[in-house]
């Protein structure tokens, strides 16, 4: 049953129209960059960016270089610490300020004067106040996720319909049953799109702190992936650039793929009908 | 002629038993207003109504003349501004187990199963018990959902859903069961399926129900007694017992001449309640009252 399943998956039209839209972007992409060297002229933009074929070539060569892979765990490993906090300090605070009226008029307002504040706007204060850089990088990250997932949490278990807080109540349940077994339930769905979105952040943010205060202790090879590409910049390897932004591209994919697979296990009735 | 048709106040009937019985609702002098100064509306006036012990009391009335809001005084979700609201002698001051609500359009918990919608109830006094589980299973057989089980809410059909709210309800023997418009939405055969499954159940446990409908047919299959509303503000305008035999089920009860007495009877009230409101002003009133009189010359042609 499984593998007829994935057989599906493989070979289905969806499938299909991916590959070939990811073909014509690479054979499109190769023709500009190459297009000086066949016809002598240069499309513009895409003829300064290095061909796919480089790109791939410059790859396999990262392939065997232990501070690519340094790279990736340096990132992973910020972005997995301020998404898992942001998560452990979000969740309870949303749900809190939505069931708790007192306490959500106390502290909305400074929640929603902090939170139109770009976590990249945070990086000179945080380097200032976190005694390392390790740690200045991943409260940016966790900024970037935190107010994400507080905002879903709160509007999720906001808009519950009174009726299953009535129907609830008369069926005998205590404030805790409720909360158990009505709100947490119900605000499930936010959760999973609150997270999965803050997921999309922290690797947004996570680059740009990289990159912004020089990678972390390591120097070149403690970095993670946004100092990579920046490093690559600096030092004119144009190819590497393109393999860090691809590398991220994949790693935040397979986080949210990841998260979204983890919420239709945790929310089984949202499935198709 | 067994029908009884009583036009006056049914609070008569409230001095008539005047012996407390448990599970029984007394409303006397009942009001309930919403908004401030100016801009105060009265939805329910000086409403006064017994509904009986063991008795399936259906009101039927035009929409929006009170109902839903007089369904949330009953369930003890809001208080009369006011009058007095009393279930077997003692005044209601909040929700309670004693009194359960089957909504408007399904209230099910959308990420439990059938199964454990059902047993919500008898988990959330922690009566996780044999006899409990039993009963769930003999409720989902009862309303035709055993293979359905498993499946979440929005994975039924609505009429299913429905069922499952009836099953919700029951398990909990509540003393009144308080039903608002439970199978409005449906089309017309499911909703008629679902009339034979509820009086079904209704007859089996001869609890005391209480049904808000605005359908007539609906009224007169279900009901044992059938209370009349006014229109806004809402009052109960007369009573009318029906003594149609139980089981009622569909083969026969829509062929019985005493159902056509009934509703003949019903829906001539509702006309007059729709005359009064009509030359009142109100536009509401205007398409019942234009339906009567086409129906009416119909029935003097034919």
């Amino acid at each position: 049953m499984k593998i007829t399943g994935l057989r599906k998956t493989l070979f289905s039209r969806a499938t299909l129209r991916a590959v070939i839209a990811l073909s014509v972007f690479l054979v499109l992409w190769e023709i500009g960059s190459q297009s000086k060297q066949w016809l002598g002229f240069t499309v513009p933009w895409i003829g300064q960016v290095p061909a796919p074929t480089a790109v791939l070539k410059a790859w396999v060569e990262l392939l065997s270089d232990p501070g690519y892979w340094q790279s990736w765990y340096m990132s992973t490993l910020r972005v997995l610490a301020g998404f898992f906090a942001a998560m452990l300090i979000g969740i309870p605070l949303g749900l809190f300020m939505a069931v708790n009226r007192t306490f959500n008029g106390l502290a909305f307002p400074s929640f929603e004067i902090l939170r139109p504040i770009p976590p990249l706007a945070w990086v000179p204060a945080s380097i200032i106040f976190w005694p390392t850089q390790e740690l200045s990088i991943a409260f940016v990250t966790f900024l970037g996720a935190f107010f994400t997932v507080v905002i879903n949490v709160l509007g999720g278990a906001k808009s519950i319909d009174v009726r299953f807080f009535q129907s609830a109540q008369s069926m005998g349940s205590s404030q805790w049953d409720v909360f158990r077994r009505v709100v947490l339930p119900a605000t499930l769905p936010s959760i999973v799109v609150g997270s999965a979105v803050g997921m999309g952040i922290t690797w947004e943010v996570v680059v740009a702190a990289e990159m912004i205060s020089g990678g972390g202790g390591g120097g070149g090879s403690g970095g993670g992936l946004g100092f990579f590409i920046w490093n690559s910049y600096v030092g004119g390897s144009y190819e590497q650039i393109v393999v860090g932004m691809i590398s991220i591209g994949i790693a935040g994919f397979a986080c949210s793929e990841l998260l979204r697979t983890l919420g239709g296990y945790f929310t089984p009735w949202l499935k198709k009908r | 002629m067994t029908t009884d048709i009583s036009h006056g106040l049914s609070a008569t009937s409230a001095s008539v038993s005047s012996k407390v019985n448990a599970g029984e609702i007394t409303v006397s002098n009942v009001s309930k207003s919403y908004g401030a100064g100016l801009f105060t509306k009265e939805v329910i006036k000086d409403c006064s109504f017994t509904i009986e012990c063991n008795k399936l009391t259906v009101m039927i009335g035009p929409s929006g003349c009170g109902k839903s809001t007089l369904i949330r005084l009953l369930a003890g979700f809001e208080k009369p501004t006011t009058g007095d609201i009393k279930l077997g002698g003692k005044p209601i001051t909040g929700p309670g187990r004693d009194r359960l609500v089957v909504f408007q359009e399904s209230a099910l918990f959308p990420w439990m199963t059938t199964y454990e919608n059902i047993m919500y109830g008898p988990r959330a006094r922690g009566e996780d018990t044999q006899e409990n589980r039993d009963q769930a299973d003999y409720l989902l057989e009862k309303v035709g959902l055993t293979a359905f089980r498993k499946k979440y809410p929005p994975q039924l059909s609505g009429g299913m859903q429905r069922r499952a709210e009836l099953a919700r309800a029951m398990i909990n023997n509540p003393e009144v069961m308080i039903l608002d418009e439970p199978f409005r939405g449906l089309d017309c055969m499911s909703k008629e399926l679902m009339w034979e499954y509820y009086a079904g159940l209704y007859e089996e446990s001869r609890r005391t129900n209480f049904f808000v409908t605005t359908d007539i047919d609906e009224a007169i299959f279900l009901a044992d007694r059938l209370l009349i509303m006014s229109n806004v503000p809402g009052q109960v305008r007369a009573t009318i017992e029906v003594d149609l035999p139980r089981p009622r089920r569909l083969a026969f009860v829509f062929d019985s001449e005493r159902a056509n007495a009934v509703k003949m009877e019903a829906l001539s009230l509702l006309h007059e309640e729709a005359m009064k409101s009509f030359t009142g002003g109100s536009k509401a009133a205007a398409d019942f009252v234009e339906a009567y009189s086409r129906r009416s010359s119909k029935a003097e042609a034919g």
